[in-house]
């Protein structure tokens, strides 16, 4: 049976870019501070891929003061949610095929 | 990718999604200190309907049995809070999280907005004289609160929450034994709860 990699997404070929968005699937919101303790990543590191998923339109930034403190928010996209999805969905089949 | 790779990954992936979306930091035997409380307050409670002079005159003079039983109320939820407060802390610490997160956020917004409406509605049956219920409302807010919070914490609170709805139900339909049913569900589940959750996750 011939692979089908269809599914698979260059994106999430980065390992924090797939946790960012396997927090985001289970998550409605969550914001900077709180990426930074639960994946354990730099500032920079973590910021360039947040950009890179909001590029690619996977995820959406909302930006507000918290007491006069800038408080960014990223919620996952629909489309976002169906590339993890699929993401996932190519990995299992990986699984699968080296099973036969 | 090497299929241990891959598995290694898909868990990880799972790891992460369950520790970004429930807070974990609730020490069991916080529980079983909380439903110590609960059962010595039970038992005062006993104390003071069997021989009501007697307390009344000792401890509280110009106090009623149901004010009593308030201040009693009031005094187990200060301490259970506090004791809950500091034993979370404590753990949140030893695991290198801190307890004001986005998901310890998320838990007490949606237990408090069944609390809050039990503890107000607790308050007005108290101030009517409608006595009988006041167990059973309070065991089944608690009850739905701790259902509501359940998807930010441990799956176990969502059985501990249903219990307590059942005990709640029941004491409003036998409000004869409403503080035994109190003292089962603050005392007896929260101490095997406490058990239960300190045996699977804490040891």
């Amino acid at each position: 049976m011939k692979l089908d990699l269809s599914l698979y997404d260059k994106i999430f070929e980065n390992r924090v870019r797939l946790q960012i968005m396997s927090v985001l699937a289970v998550n409605e919101e969550y914001d900077f501070n709180s990426f930074k303790e639960v994946l354990e990543v730099t500032d920079g590191n973590l910021a360039s891929n947040l950009k890179t998923l909001e590029k690619e339109e996977y995820i959406v930034v909302e930006k507000s003061f918290v007491d006069r403190k800038p408080n960014t928010k990223y919620k996952r996209t629909t489309k976002g949610l169906k590339a993890f999805e699929n993401h996932l969905i190519a990995l299992e089949n990986l699984i699968k095929q080296q099973y036969k | 990718m090497e299929q241990k790779d891959l598995f290694k990954e898909l868990g990880e992936i799972r790891l992460l999604m369950e520790k970004s979306s429930k807070f974990v930091s609730i020490s069991g035997l916080s529980g079983v200190l909380i439903g110590c409380y609960a059962l010595l307050g039970t038992l005062l409670g006993y104390y003071a309907i069997a021989n009501p002079e007697a307390v009344i005159n000792r401890f509280a003079s110009g106090l009623t049995i149901p004010t009593l039983f308030l201040i009693v109320a009031l005094l187990i939820l200060t301490l259970s809070l506090l004791t809950g407060c500091l034993m979370a802390r404590k753990k949140a610490k030893k695991n290198k999280q801190s307890i004001w997160n986005i998901t310890s956020k998320s838990l007490l917004f949606a237990v408090s907005i069944p609390l809050i409406t039990g503890g107000v509605l607790a308050l007005v049956l108290l101030s009517q004289g409608y006595y009988h219920l006041i167990a059973g409302i309070l065991l089944i807010f608690y009850g739905l609160a701790l259902a509501a919070g359940s998807i930010y914490t441990f799956a176990e609170v969502k059985w501990l929450g249903i219990l307590e709805i059942c005990l709640g139900l029941m004491a409003v339909c036998l409000p004869d034994h409403g503080l035994m049913l109190w003292g089962l569900g603050f005392g007896v589940l929260h101490i095997i709860y406490g058990f239960i959750v300190y045996k699977k996750y804490e040891s």
